[in-house]
């Protein structure tokens, strides 16, 4: 189950996400929209086809796709399926986690500053500003967990936290909405970026990706959709009951995959992208989110803060 | 020095126009603008022999009545600019430079507006952008060539940090040569299809003031039952590109259930336009002497039915979009140009109305059958993204009002009348409020009946300098808002 559960997060997850999203969003709007399956065809697309690269660039912003693929690869590895042991698990995978993804964006934004453009170098200095945000966040939550639990590996937090004291719940809640700001955040989603937006002037992610073209761009894609799809098993594996077996470990996730993924459309239904500047407020609601769970596993488990 | 008080639409002798000293000219227009008059056209006429003259348009908004006089001066001499002492000036300025080698003395932005740009005469003057200096300073350059389906222009912003202290607007590319054009080749026909041109997305505005001066100088009157075709056709457009407008703000800050609403009942506007003339953009609809469709009793049904549902979504569609906060915190205190600075460069249109200056054509100098009833000119304070958008929404109101009420009381009678030749030594200025703001063709014929000079203005000439000044000190990532919440257009600057 577990080698099954990472394949669908490879091969289907990342475009069923995408795929999901767009035609919600497309329904709302009125339009038929194109199909669920679209992302997988426009990969393809970008495979077969061929690559034209700036001549002010150098090996880094070849270096850039490749090592971008491998970290969420390797990302996913370590991210067990609901209420079972992941396929890398060791006490502490979840720095090594997190600073997967850590090296993943430093490579994407050496190479959007590789390329020598004004709108990249933009994109670039906003993903850190707002990176510097989120990361701090996801480690308070994540240090909130093990504390509660005592456990360092990720499937060991979130077995023992199913056991734990009731105020669990609350720190599942607030873990709950830290991750899916995460969510919003890490994947480029309105209100932080705007995925659909043609104006180099307002983007974030997709800027920095503006140089690469064919297999290159199909990696950075493939990239970018999979670190959102971790980010939502972590989520799955955060609220999800205990006592349920793989199979239902997998339907869980498939579930809550599904729901997330018209969560995120209707957001960006219904809602206008902040202003560049008021982005950071956004992220830091993650941040006194995380504090708050810190502070209440502090007062209830030491009796005192 | 008396300057000609003359009225829009209506021609007087060439010879009856004033022409004063230069110094004398270049004062009183001062003058007159320091006491409220507004600069209309400013440009230059080169004669047959070595001189060239001015000829300024002032317009007093209040008394519906327009100030004409020229100057006389020998080619390639300069004389002491106005912009100086009337901003407003400036780029009209640069124009007569360009165009008559006449250098305004003391000009501090003397540019090029149009040529020597993309290499189309490499000869004439380089531009040269103005540069920010300091360590934390750094420049980005958007364009020529954009994303998505944009004309071009270059913008360069001067930013520190993501904060916009300056952007430079570099136009041109789009250069037809649309005034030389209009004088080379005068068959009607011809011409009528240049107006067209003008401004793709302003057909019936460039279209209007051009018949409009053609008859006017033609003597004769079109029809009453084609001036309200005109008028419905005229406000079509405005209700199109205006729902165009907020669905593509909706976009720019990814509020998709505006974008897509008000994109859709775009698409039912130019439609109605596409039922009376064929073309969605009112192509071929207007002919001097008339109109060349009439509005049959089963389209009148058709446009009233579309108008009466054009307006109750677009007041549904409007109350979502302006209580939703988050797109009023992206539309408030976003891209603000005071009524001050406004007045200033000469804002028009809505872009005008929206800082505060209740100009509106239609309401101070109206033509055609506009006369025959009152047209409102809104306007609100704010002068920011907000106010922009928000009068699209009233104007839009306002012209299914307008639209209703002339298919309802649609006239008998023919649609066209046959024009004859235009008559020899004229002037005329027509001026017409296209959804973008005051449009103005000035026609100047020879003493042979055919047209010596055609000057066109559209609105985008006024505004765009007001572009550039709305992003100063915004973030750089909210130009694009600014930019579609003023619309310009890029070929009706280039001409």
């Amino acid at each position: 189950m577990k080698i099954l559960f990472t394949l669908f997060v490879y091969l289907i997850a990342p475009f069923l996400l995408i795929g999901l999203v767009n035609k919600a969003k497309a329904l709302w709007a009125g339009r038929r929209g194109a199909p669920v399956r679209q992302p997988w065809f426009d990969l393809v697309k970008l495979l077969r086809k061929g690559e034209i690269i700036s001549r002010t660039t150098s090996f880094v912003f070849r270096l850039a796709p490749p090592i971008n693929v491998a970290a969420a690869v390797l990302a996913v590895l370590l991210v067990p399926l609901p209420r079972q042991q992941a396929l890398l698990h060791f006490p502490g995978d979840f720095v090594l986690f997190a600073y997967t993804l850590g090296l993943a964006r430093f490579m994407l934004v050496a190479a959007a500053m590789d390329t020598g453009s004004s709108f990249e170098g933009m994109g670039a200095a906003r993903e850190v500003t707002f990176a510097s945000i989120v990361e701090p966040a996801f480690f308070i939550l994540l240090g909130t967990l093990a504390l509660v639990t005592g456990d360092t590996s990720f499937a060991d937090i979130f077995r023992s936290l199913n056991y734990s004291a009731g105020y669990t719940v609350l720190v599942k809640s607030l873990g709950t909405i830290v991750l899916f700001i995460m969510l919003l955040a890490e994947g480029s989603r309105v209100p932080v970026d705007d995925p659909n937006t043609h104006l180099e002037l307002t983007m974030i992610h997709e800027v920095m990706i503006l140089d690469y073209s064919g297999p290159d761009l199909a990696f950075m894609h493939y990239a970018a959709w999979l670190k959102s799809v971790v980010v939502i098993t972590l989520l799955a594996n955060l609220v999800a009951p205990s006592g349920i077996g793989p199979a239902g470990g997998f339907l869980f996730f498939s579930a809550l995959f599904v729901i997330l993924a018209f969560s995120v459309a209707a957001v960006e239904s219904l809602m206008a992208r902040l202003r560049m500047s008021h982005v950071p407020q956004f992220i830091f609601l993650m941040t006194a989110l995380a504090i708050t769970a810190f502070v209440v596993v502090l007062f209830f488990r030491y009796g005192r803060i | 020095m008396k300057w000609l008080k003359i009225i829009n639409v209506q021609p007087v002798a060439l010879a009856d126009i004033p022409l004063i000293d230069i110094h004398d000219f270049r004062a009183g227009m001062i003058h007159r603008m320091h006491s409220g008059l507004r600069l209309v056209q400013f440009f230059a006429h080169p004669q047959e022999d070595t001189t060239v003259t001015l000829f300024a348009v002032l317009a007093d908004d209040g008394q519906a009545s327009l100030y004409v006089a020229g100057a006389k001066v020998a080619r390639g001499a300069d004389y002491p600019a106005v912009t100086p002492n009337v901003p407003a000036a400036h780029v009209f300025e640069r124009e007569i430079y360009e165009q008559s080698g006449l250098l305004p003395q003391g000009h501090p932005w003397l540019k090029p507006v149009r040529k020597g740009i993309a290499g189309i005469d490499p000869s004439e003057m380089p531009y040269e952008f103005f540069r920010m200096n300091g360590d934390e300073v750094h420049e980005v350059g958007v364009g020529p060539i954009h994303a998505g389906v944009i004309e071009p222009g270059h913008f360069r912003f001067s930013c520190t940090g993501e904060t916009v202290h300056h952007l430079e607007i570099e136009l041109g590319f789009q250069h037809r040569g649309l005034e030389a054009l209009m004088i080379r080749n005068q068959h009607p026909l011809y011409q009528m299809k240049l107006a067209e041109t003008i401004a793709g997305d302003t057909v019936i505005g460039h279209g209007t003031a051009f018949v409009n001066a053609m008859e006017a100088l033609g003597g004769v009157r079109c029809p009453r039952r084609a001036e309200q075709i005109r008028v419905i056709a005229l406000e079509l457009e405005r209700v199109g590109v205006h729902l165009g407008d907020l669905s593509a703000l909706s976009g720019d800050v990814a509020y998709l259930t505006g974008q897509s609403v008000f994109g859709a009942m775009r698409t039912q506007a130019i439609n109605t336009s596409m039922v009376i003339s064929g073309s969605r953009f009112g192509r071929g609809l207007l002919t001097p002497g008339g109109v060349r469709f009439d509005i049959s009793g089963a389209m009148k049904r058709d446009i009233l039915s579309t108008v009466d549902e054009l307006q109750d979504k677009t007041e549904l569609a409007a109350e979502v979009l302006f209580t939703s906060s988050s797109v009023l915190s992206r539309f408030e205190r976003t891209g603000i140009i005071s009524e001050a600075t406004a007045r200033n460069i000469g804002l028009v249109g809505p872009a005008g109305r929206a800082s505060g200056i209740p100009i509106d054509v239609r309401a101070d100098f109206p033509f055609g059958a506009y006369a025959s009833f009152p047209v409102h000119a809104f306007s609100l304070k704010s002068g920011d993204v907000f106010a922009r958008a928000y009068l699209r929404y009233v104007e839009i109101i306002q012209s299914l009002r307008i639209i209703r009420e002339q298919v309802e009381t649609l006239g008998d009678g023919p649609v066209s009348v046959n024009t004859g030749p235009i008559k020899g030594g004229q002037f005329v200025v027509s001026l017409c409020e296209g959804w973008r703001g005051e449009i103005a063709h000035t026609v100047i014929t020879g003493r042979d009946g055919r047209c010596a000079r055609y000057k066109i203005k559209d609105p985008s000439f006024n505004n765009w300098f007001g572009l550039a000044l709305a992003v100063r000190m915004e973030g750089i990532s909210d130009f694009p808002l600014c930019n579609k919440s003023f619309n310009l257009s890029y070929c009706g600057f280039d001409l």
